[in-house]
């Protein structure tokens, strides 16, 4: 069996940069991205924050009962979403409707998993932001940390026996990096050298716990020596630097030369989900330093460097932003709930006669007085 | 038609439908070069190679996370967990994955895998290699749970369950591994799945049992017939979805019910038993369902006979309830 232990060891404690502060790129890890696709990117960040501003605020009004967004996350996500081949796989955890959106799933079909409605892919049975999106490659969102991860590992092995050129990505959290599966889903990514990018978002939290109380290591990506897995650390809030730092894992991947952890360093900016107060154990000044390496605005000032991008086009992109959200949200607010049926299906691939029995007495017998 | 026993069945259930089917795949602890602890899997690995037949890491929680990423490509893995005692590390892929992935997804993934395991006490296994887990799995939404008592139905069941749309979780009884020796058909062929057999009918008490218990519920009801009881004996052989029909027909005509099995009392299968016989056939009950099983205590080591739902304890519980 092929290992990597004729690799040699690399140890991350440099990040990928590419992006400098005076809107020049660092030509050692430049990808050579083309104009129209940065501004591409920069609208998907854009229509990403917007979209979670817009949804913070409906579940304030009480009209969806969660949410969990990326606010200053959006290179991350994005960046090494569109990394990613057509034919590739990503495997989300929970904070990435945006590399959803990116890869295809309809706008409208999201807002119908935020309201729980009868068009939701997941027929409303998942809480919201527990998307599937399957026509955009793109996996079945759980709430269980890490279990993904050994997922992710899973597929991109299967892929690699079946011999296709399939690389799967993989999201998590830096707190996933303390359960049971990371440990299980490096392991075997490492052990089977499978076509994986392991892709951790260090976002600085997991809800009130700080990143620096997961480990007593320096980085997390180091904990890729220890399982023979490549280990990279790249500036999350660096476009660039997150397409850069993906591309090079997807080819090593597609290669054959095995799995990659990429460590990008980012910063939660808004609560762990609509239902957590940050306040009760972060100070506002921590953001201060986040809000400075903006990672919207930085690619913003790269454009307009570049004579790409004015700030009067923001408006006109919020305008557009604006009318569909409005358009997706009345339609999704319309939609009807999901028949009494549903509740039974897909449990099995048909029914068994104690699903029938429940399902029957269910319909013949009496309705709640209110579905929330 | 060869005789085989449960682990040469099993084995060729395996061999048979790898050779069907290629996005079959074996993959578990010491399954491929070694051919299994048991030797369920022996010689497999040989006629399939290292990428069908995988020796993974010690490691169950990897072994059912990527069955399950495997599953979701379009792999038909069938997964083995050394003793269903350490399926536990597994148990949120379980639970939370495998159980759930088509209903939580629309029906867009199916997490489509047959997870074996062997089951049960009887062989100086300790508490650590002699549980019976089967009422979790049970309770969880979204997982068939299958238990075959000898060679012909293991061989059938397997099959029937690698060709089985959902995950099916098979538990092998260990104990009668070898010494449920019988006629076996060479070619494939499939047990249906949530169907009863009736092993032997009568008209005064109806024994349910699976697994290596059925053969302690054999030996009782023969017995019992010597001193005049007439048992109509069920083997399960699928535990859930259950073969409720056969179940309420027999009760119906007995009017009397023992269910035995190796797990603990409380919260165990038998009190689904009870709970549904109550609801489907208590106007032609005669005598309170009884339940002979396991303790509400760990499986003890020296003291596993005392423990186990033998014919000793079996005996007494049919013509007592025969009596009533």
């Amino acid at each position: 069996m092929a290992t990597n232990a004729d690799q040699p060891l690399s140890f991350p404690a440099d990040m990928i940069r590419v992006l400098r502060a005076d809107g020049t790129l660092d030509p050692e890890h430049d990808p050579h991205l083309a104009v129209d696709d940065v501004v591409a990117l920069y609208r998907a960040m854009m229509r990403t924050r917007f979209i979670d501003e817009r949804l913070v605020m409906l579940q304030r009004q009480g009209r969806i009962g969660f949410h969990i967004g990326s606010l200053g996350e959006e290179a991350t996500i994005l960046g090494s979403a569109w990394a990613m081949r057509a034919g590739d796989f990503i495997f989300p955890c929970y904070r990435e409707f945006g590399a959803a959106l990116l890869r295809g799933m309809p706008l409208q079909r999201y807002l119908d998993n935020m309201f729980g409605n009868a068009s939701d892919n997941a027929k409303g049975r998942q809480m919201p932001d527990h998307i599937t999106a399957r026509d955009a490659r793109f996996g079945s969102v759980s709430s269980p940390i890490g279990t993904q991860i050994t997922q992710a590992v899973g597929f991109a092995w299967a892929a690699k026996l079946r011999g296709d050129d399939v690389v799967t990505l993989v999201y998590f959290g830096e707190g996933s990096t303390s359960s049971n599966e990371f440990h299980n889903g490096m392991n075997f990514a490492g052990v089977y050298r499978v076509p994986a990018v392991l892709l951790c978002r260090n976002n600085g939290w997991a809800i009130s716990v700080p990143s620096d109380q997961q480990t007593a290591t320096a980085t997390f990506a180091q904990k890729g020596v220890a399982y023979g897995v490549h280990s990279v650390r790249c500036d999350g809030n660096d476009l660039f630097a997150v397409v850069s730092a993906t591309r090079a894992a997807v080819e090593r991947a597609a290669r054959g030369d095995g799995p990659t952890i990429v460590e990008a360093m980012t910063y939660r900016m808004s609560g762990h989900s609509t239902s957590d107060d940050p306040n009760a154990y972060r100070v506002d000044d921590a953001l201060a330093p986040w809000r400075e390496r903006d990672p919207i605005q930085r690619v913003r000032s790269y454009l307009i460097k570049a004579g790409a991008w004015d700030e009067g086009r923001d408006g006109e992109l919020e305008g557009e932003f604006d009318r569909e959200m409005k358009q997706a949200i009345a339609e999704a607010e319309k939609t009807p709930v999901p028949s009494i049926d549903s509740m039974f299906a897909d449990v099995f691939e048909s029914e068994p006669w104690h699903l029938r029995e429940q399902h029957q007495a269910v319909v013949q017998g009496p309705r709640p007085q209110r579905q929330h | 038609m060869p005789r085989m026993n449960m682990v040469q069945a099993i084995n060729d259930a395996l061999r048979l439908e790898m050779r069907r089917d290629s996005k079959v795949i074996v993959l578990g602890e010491d399954v491929g070069k070694l051919g299994g602890v048991f030797r369920v899997t022996q010689g497999l690995q040989q006629e399939f190679g290292e990428d069908r037949v995988i020796d993974t890491p010690l490691s169950e929680g990897g072994i059912i996370g990527t069955a399950v990423g495997m599953a979701m490509y379009g792999m038909v893995p069938v997964p083995e967990i050394q003793f269903s005692d350490f399926i536990f590390p597994a148990f949120d892929q379980i639970v939370s994955e495998v159980a759930k992935l088509r209903y939580r997804s629309g029906g867009e993934f199916t997490s489509k895998m047959v997870i074996r395991t062997p089951v049960g006490g009887g062989i100086r296994g300790g508490h650590y290699h002699s549980q019976s887990p089967e009422a979790l799995f049970i309770h969880t939404a979204g997982l068939k749970v299958v238990c075959p008592s000898n060679a012909r139905d293991a061989k059938g069941l397997l099959i029937a369950s690698i060709r089985d749309p959902d995950p099916v979780l098979f538990f092998e009884p260990k104990r009668v591994y070898r010494a449920a020796k019988g006629e076996v058909p060479s070619e494939a062929y499939e047990v249906p799945l949530s169907s009863a057999a009736v092993v032997r009918t009568g008209t005064d008490v109806t024994v349910i049992a699976w697994g290596a218990m059925l053969y302690e519920a054999i030996e009782a009801s023969s017995q019992a017939e010597a001193q005049g009881v007439s048992v109509e004996l069920i083997d399960l052989r699928t535990l859930w979805p259950v073969d409720i029909d056969t179940i309420v027909t027999s009760v119906k005509k007995t009017g009397r019910v023992v269910i035995v099995h190796e797990a603990p009392k409380t919260c165990g299968f038998g009190a689904e038993l009870v709970a549904l016989i109550n609801e489907k056939a208590f106007w032609h009950l005669e005598a309170p369902p009884v339940r002979v099983t396991g303790f509400d205590t760990p499986f003890p080591y020296t003291l596993e006979n005392e423990y186990l739902p033998l014919a000793h304890r079996i005996l007494p519980a049919v013509l007592e309830t025969a009596r009533c």
